[in-house]
């Protein structure tokens, strides 16, 4: 365990403690159970935010979590006489299988947007509650749980249910936090701002969906099996209201949803202004005052409270953190260049990346890294590749021209996985890549850039950078994938850039941002689309030089390019496209002069 | 199997229902649709139309003809000034959904406070009138109720279609900047559209001041369903709400006498769910 995470874990601790000891000392009832409220809604909040705060699909079927959690509660220890707290882990254990069975479907279905995930949530709760009121689970007039013995842990049994409150509150912060610094955590981090881009990256983004769902949903269940007992009279109508998944959306969002504390500041703030106000019309007013400070804050911080005192409070002490940052950095920096010093982006590569050592260079006629063989796409009747077989090999780099729509993204799409091909195979080496998922492609060692640069909005250059080379091919521990991605922000020129937000940098920058992403990855072969587009041709030049350095490190690269001067200047061999077919090959200056080729571009010569 | 006449008045009640379903829908539909804001405080405004109709005649004695002229151009500006704040602080589409449901609540407070949490019945000479078709009874408000939802729905679909408004607004829902580019003034279009949103939730209100029992908690009771009925209709489409709303209508009052009353929720929902997997674009 890193010290941070140590220091954490003691803190987190210190403050479980400290509460704990609270029922022994003789809390008087009331604040027992004002507290358990609280423990028990930072529970929801907090797993709520897991799946839906951290990877932005925000789910409003926490309350059929909560409420698969009461009713195994209720009728395990009412038809079955089974002890209230082996019951907990059933009630987790039927939610999560819950979360699990729901998201194996919902996260399935194309194109599915966050609304999309909120309704359906919904609806499934209401399904879930409809088929409960009607069946032998329920029945209509709800469970009473009066005669289930609680265990005493203390000597009260509010103090007891305070305690397990406690215990699963403390636990599920912790786990955000571990959640939230861990692999899990920047894939889900990830996949808020770009899922496509994500998976692309080698981010396996279903199964840490469905994780992130199902432990989410278990936490949930546990904390309405502890309800069932807290209200110890449990119906359908209370239950899967819309209480539960509103409040946990609520709170999350005030605290800060992207971070492991927002929520259960959140739940804090929102419970205790609610109790605040108890009792007859002074609840009605309580309740329209805890709404407006919603509006408000929505208005004013819509990225949380949590977040927005962090921003401030680094504002507030900006030498010091200046000092701080800089120290980070020249720490970092000297790791890098530790890792250049003894790992293959070695001096050969990155401080040598002048020299034009030829040795071992494969052209053609070596094994190809990279080959499509009959490779056919459609989107409807469109058809966008009819056939398209061409190899590249290591240290090769192939221009891939042809007019526009004559289908170049598409097959980049198609490689990298984020399309399935209709027909054909597509290989790296022996391994065949057609079938995979793009995050498996990826690691495979087949890495891409945009047209467009698709840049994580949420992470800072550095953390781009560092995503794609823990989750690529070169599958990197978290502190490596900072070095290595240090090593590769310097190879592109962008070290000092480190720091800035994507929405910082200028469209040169986020080109090369896009590249040093795609290299950190390590990949065998590298999809390049249009990286020179829109640059000024100073910038052309520096591309140039650094592709031409990609090249030195045996990385076979596929480039589609329009600007036919860098097409001359930088590949081995160009095939030429058009409507889906390849209709040249060759040398550059021999393709661009093949008759087929000019046609393609400048129309038919007639004869005048 | 219950009797023919039995299922018949079932298809009845329940189309007539499904109107009021499809116009509190409209307005929901249009504001997601064409402004992509969620306005979980549709609800809460028809129920304050409600209470409102309501309070007029009961210390009134004004119709509920004339308590709506009053409402709709009051409720009209109710739903321009929400779009003011959503405008200044440039609210995103989630952001809206928090923000009326704190909006929702507010009222919810406010008509608690004003008519407590008891239930209100108003009582007015056409509660109970209803037309004989044949062996089955029409009750004639739930028939009104049916008719405004399917004349607005048509004038609604006419005006989107047809005038320079309705495509103007289409355009920018498309693509807001393009749209702009070509002189659509999307500002003032937005203002009135949820003007004309919140003024619908007013009328829907007048009716379910008419037809049901009113308690503040009943806000709620709308939200499932009407949102299923505008995911279903497709969003911005005045005809598909309508239909929709009809849809849903029928299938709940014929489960409710097929089956038992109580499963009738899983039919709106498994139909929601099944077209929300099978077509995902419709959002």
């Amino acid at each position: 365990m890193s010290a941070r995470g140590r220091s954490f874990a003691a803190g987190l601790l210190g403050v479980g403690l400290a509460l704990g000891v609270l029922p022994l000392v003789g809390l008087p009832a009331f604040y027992e159970s004002f507290l358990y409220l609280v423990f028990s809604w930072i529970a929801l909040a907090t797993s709520w935010a897991i799946l839906s705060g951290y990877a932005g699909y925000f789910s409003f079927g926490h309350g059929a979590f909560f409420g698969a959690g009461m009713y195994t509660t209720a009728t395990l220890t009412t038809a079955l006489e089974v002890p209230f707290l082996a019951t907990l882990p059933a009630a987790g254990g039927v939610a999560a299988l819950l979360g699990a069975a729901i998201g194996a479907v919902v996260f399935r279905v194309k194109r599915l947007r966050g609304e999309l995930f909120g309704l359906l949530t919904l609806a499934v709760t209401f399904v879930l509650a409809t088929i409960v009121l009607n069946t032998r689970i329920d029945g209509g007039p709800g469970v009473y749980l009066s005669a289930v013995p609680l265990p005493r842990l203390v000597s009260s049994p509010t103090g007891t249910l305070y305690l397990l409150a406690l215990g699963l509150a403390v636990g599920t912060v912790g786990m955000a936090w571990a959640v939230a610094h861990s692999r899990l955590g920047l894939g889900l981090f990830a996949i808020h701002d770009d899922e496509d881009v994500a998976e692309v990256e080698g981010v396996p983004t279903l199964a840490y969906k469905l994780v992130a769902f199902t432990v989410s949903a278990g936490v949930a269940g546990v904390a309405g099996g502890i309800h069932a007992m807290y209200v110890s009279y449990v119906t359908v109508g209370e239950t899967f209201s819309i209480t539960v998944p509103l409040y946990v959306v609520l709170m999350s969002v005030l605290g800060g949803a992207r971070h492991w504390l927002g929520p259960a500041v959140g739940a804090t703030i929102i419970t205790a202004s609610l109790y605040a106000f108890t009792g007859g019309q002074q609840a009605v007013l309580g309740r329209a005052v805890v709404a407006f400070v919603l509006i408000v804050v929505m208005l004013l911080l819509p990225e949380g409270v949590v977040p927005a005192i962090l921003r401030r409070w680094r504002a507030w002490r900006p030498q010091r953190d200046a000092a701080a940052a800089a120290e980070s950095l020249a720490a970092h920096g000297t790791a890098a260049n530790a890792v250049a010093g003894t790992s293959a982006i070695g001096d050969r590569h990155v401080v040598g990346m002048g020299n034009t050592i030829d040795d071992g260079h494969p052209r053609a006629g070596t094994t190809p890294a990279l080959e499509c063989n009959d490779v056919w796409k459609a989107f409807g009747g469109i058809q966008a590749l009819r056939g398209v077989s061409l190899t590249v090999a290591p240290g090769e780099i192939v221009g891939l021209v042809g007019p526009n729509g004559s289908g170049k993204t598409t097959l980049i799409n198609v490689v990298s996985g984020h399309y399935a091909a209709d027909r054909g195979r597509i290989a790296l080496g022996a391994v065949t890549l057609t079938g995979r998922p793009a995050h498996e492609i990826s690691s495979l060692g087949i890495g891409r850039t945009y047209q467009i640069p698709r840049p994580f909005a949420h992470f800072t250059a550095w953390e781009n950078v560092a995503l794609a080379a823990t989750f690529g091919a070169a599958r990197c521990s978290p502190q490596a994938a900072r070095a290595e991605a240090r090593a590769w922000l310097e190879f592109t020129g962008l070290g000092r850039r480190a720091a800035a937000m994507p929405h910082e940098l200028n469209l040169h920058e986020r080109k090369f941002l896009e590249l040093a992403r795609a290299l950190a990855a390590r990949p065998r072969v590298i999809l390049l689309d249009e990286v020179l587009s829109g640059l000024n041709p100073g910038e052309v030049a520096g591309a140039i030089r650094l592709i031409r350095a990609i090249r030195e490190r045996d990385v076979a690269i596929l480039f589609v390019e329009h600007l036919m001067r860098a097409v001359l200047e930088l590949s081995d061999r160009v095939v030429v496209l058009n409507e889906g077919e390849v209709i040249a090959e060759g040398s550059p200056h021999e393709c661009v002069r093949a008759a087929r080729v000019v046609e393609v571009y400048l129309g038919k010569a007639h004869v005048a | 199997m219950p009797s023919l006449t039995l299922l018949g008045q079932a298809v009845v009640s329940g189309l007539l229902a499904g109107g009021l379903y499809g116009l509190l829908a409209l307005g929901l539909s249009l504001s997601w649709g064409l402004l992509r804001l969620v306005n979980l405080a549709h609800f809460a405004l028809a129920l304050l139309g409600a209470y409102l109709t309501y309070q007029l005649g009961v210390a009134f004695h004004l119709s509920p003809w004339l308590a709506a002229v009053i409402i709709v151009p009051v409720f009209f500006l109710l739903g321009v000034g929400l779009h003011a704040v959503f405008a200044y602080f440039r609210v995103t589409e989630f952001t809206s959904l928090l923000v009326t449901f704190g909006v929702t609540v507010i009222i919810e407070s406010v008509i608690q406070w004003f008519w407590t949490a008891d239930f209100r019945r108003y009582e007015t000479p056409y509660a109970t009138a209803s037309t004989r078709v044949g062996p089955l009874f029409v009750p004639t408000l739930d028939l009104l109720a049916c008719l405004t939802a399917a004349a607005l729905a048509l004038a609604t679909w006419a005006w989107l279609r047809f005038s320079y408004v309705g495509k103007a607004l289409r355009a920018s829902a498309e693509d807001p900047a393009i749209a702009a580019a070509f002189g659509v003034n999307h500002r003032a279009q937005a203002f009135l559209l949820s003007g004309v949103s919140a003024a619908y939730a007013g009328i829907a209100g007048a009716f379910i001041a008419l037809i049901s029992t009113l308690a503040p908690s009943q806000i709620w009771a709308w939200v499932g369903v009407v949102f299923a009925v505008v995911i279903i209709g497709g969003l911005a489409n005045p005809i598909g709400a309508l239909l929709a709303g009809l849809l849903i209508g029928v299938s709940e009052s014929v489960t409710m006498v097929v089956v038992t009353p109580a499963w009738a929720p899983l039919v709106s929902f498994s139909v929601l769910i099944l077209l929300l997997i099978a077509r995902p674009g419709r959002v």
